[in-house]
């Protein structure tokens, strides 16, 4: 079954178009890569999925819920992690989790499951805008899975972290695998190939390339995965 | 329960700002305190305290703009909104969650002022709980201020519009430093145009119960704070989603 469906999704600003009749299907479980160069239509297409941009044209489904008439349905079973660290700063790690139960009718016992969950319950008592990047972004990431997410989009998960705070983060979104279907945008190449079941390679508002690291760089003719980017994601702009 | 979280959550940003304590609680007091000592050492009457101490509470109502407005500034500009906003919370949900905490505070800031009053001197009364109903729709004006400044302008523009320019006209145009009916005809019609000076006198009749001309003041300030929410209400929901 798709957990996803994207049927000719556009989005244009005062008549640029900056996502271009976007086709993808993404079936439950599996772990989505969006990759491209700045500008390319990552964020829109996330915001879109979200519910948190109307688009010009198209529709997109996620679990059957269209993003266009049936928003309210489908913001039920979606969550966000966005590219910045999004947490309430002057409450704890305890209660920003607790905000989210709130807010989608969770049972308080979800919470101490993703501390757990997270390995958060060390800092459950301390106020969010006093932790670490790393451990601010883990948060972030923990108040997304709170409300168990049928559709989970993470927006560049690990930007700015130091790479041991990566990696384990790393382990964490791993962990969903299977369970939640995933989008995630990343400039990260490594990130990329390393979690992503398949990848998307996005340019100037269109999907340019869509398989496996593998067959990525088998069509790119190349033999590593960041030239094989170059290629793809930059023959249509030199074009 | 997604508005009980959502005010929950604002209540606690509120309360553990020092910030807010101080210009929401202490500030207002300090006025008071500093024009009664003024009072006792000048020959003629200007700061007396049953029009000054109604004048003060309204004074420091004007805070809760600020605090409305930095709350919603400061989550419309980072990513927490847009992570609320893909929530399956309304517009209406945000803008009670937003709401709902300023109102206690408002009327602890109302009787914390008030029984300050009485400690310097205001000869206590039951009147003075109906001044501090009175200045409930006062008080209703200034967060629906706060929410649309915080709608459309950023933390540091929020600041500076709530935090000095409108503390200052409030000041000014509510007549609470001095009697607008000393004032020239087309300043104190103007005056009387906007809610604040309606909000002063409101709570100065409430305090000297002349019910008579409560109402009228009331119903005023009442119709300014419909419209301002109105306005915030339907600024915020454009602005939630992205067309």
């Amino acid at each position: 079954m798709n957990a996803i469906e994207i049927l000719g999704l556009t989005k244009e600003y005062g008549g640029r178009r900056v996502v271009d009749k976007l086709e993808l299907s993404i079936p439950a479980g599996e772990l989505f890569a969006l990759l491209g160069v700045n500008g390319a239509g990552k964020s829109t297409t996330i915001k879109m999925l979200s519910c948190l941009v109307v688009p010009t044209g198209g529709d997109a489904r996620l679990m059957g819920r269209s993003v266009r008439t049936q928003s309210r349905r489908a913001k039920e079973i979606l969550a966000v992690s966005p590219q910045e660290t999004a947490i309430a700063p002057n409450l704890t790690v305890q209660e920003n989790l607790a905000l989210m139960a709130g807010i989608y009718g969770r049972p308080k016992a979800r919470v101490n499951e993703v501390s757990a969950q997270l390995g958060l319950e060390q800092w459950r008592k301390q106020r969010a805008k006093t932790l670490s990047g790393g451990w601010q972004r883990r948060l972030s990431i923990a108040m997304a899975l709170v409300s168990q997410p049928e559709v989970l989009f993470l927006d560049e998960p690990t930007l700015g972290l130091d790479v041991l705070a990566r990696r384990e983060l790393w382990g964490v979104i791993r962990a969903l695998k299977g369970r939640t279907t995933i989008i995630l945008t990343t400039h990260y190449l490594e990130e990329a190939e390393a979690l992503a079941g398949r990848i998307g390679i996005m340019n100037q508002g269109c999907l340019r390339a869509v398989g496996t690291a593998e067959e990525l760089k088998a069509l790119a003719g190349r033999d590593n995965f960041e030239d094989a980017f170059v290629v793809l994601a930059g023959e249509e702009a030199a074009s | 329960m997604r508005v009980n979280a959502f005010a929950k959550r604002n209540l606690k940003e509120l309360l553990r700002d020092p910030l807010t304590l101080f210009f929401g609680l202490g500030f207002p007091m300090v006025l008071l305190g500093l024009m009664t000592l003024i009072q006792r050492n000048i020959p003629v009457h200007i700061f007396e305290l049953d029009t000054l101490a109604p004048g003060i509470a309204l004074f420091g109502l004007t805070f809760l703009a600020l605090f409305s407005g930095l709350l919603v500034a400061k989550d419309r500009t980072s990513a927490f909104l847009a992570r609320l906003t893909a929530s399956p919370m309304t517009a209406a949900d945000f803008l009670l969650g937003y709401l709902l905490p300023m109102l206690p505070m408002a009327v602890g800031q109302s009787v914390i002022c008030l029984a300050a009053a009485v400690a310097l001197g205001l000869p206590p009364s039951w009147n003075l709980l109906a001044v501090a109903a009175s200045l409930l729709p006062s008080a209703l004006l200034f967060i629906a201020l706060g929410l649309l400044c915080g709608t459309l302008f950023n933390d540091k523009q929020v600041g500076g519009m709530c935090g000095a320019i409108l503390t200052n006209v409030t000041a000014w145009l509510a007549g609470i430093w001095f009697d607008l009916s000393l004032m020239s005809g087309g300043f104190k019609t103007f005056a009387y145009l906007l809610p604040f000076a309606h909000g002063a006198d409101g709570a100065k009749a409430a305090l000297a119960g002349d019910w008579a001309a409560l109402p009228g003041h009331l119903a005023w300030v009442s119709a300014w704070a419909a419209a301002v929410m109105a306005l915030a209400v339907w600024l915020f929901r454009r602005r939630l989603i992205q067309r």
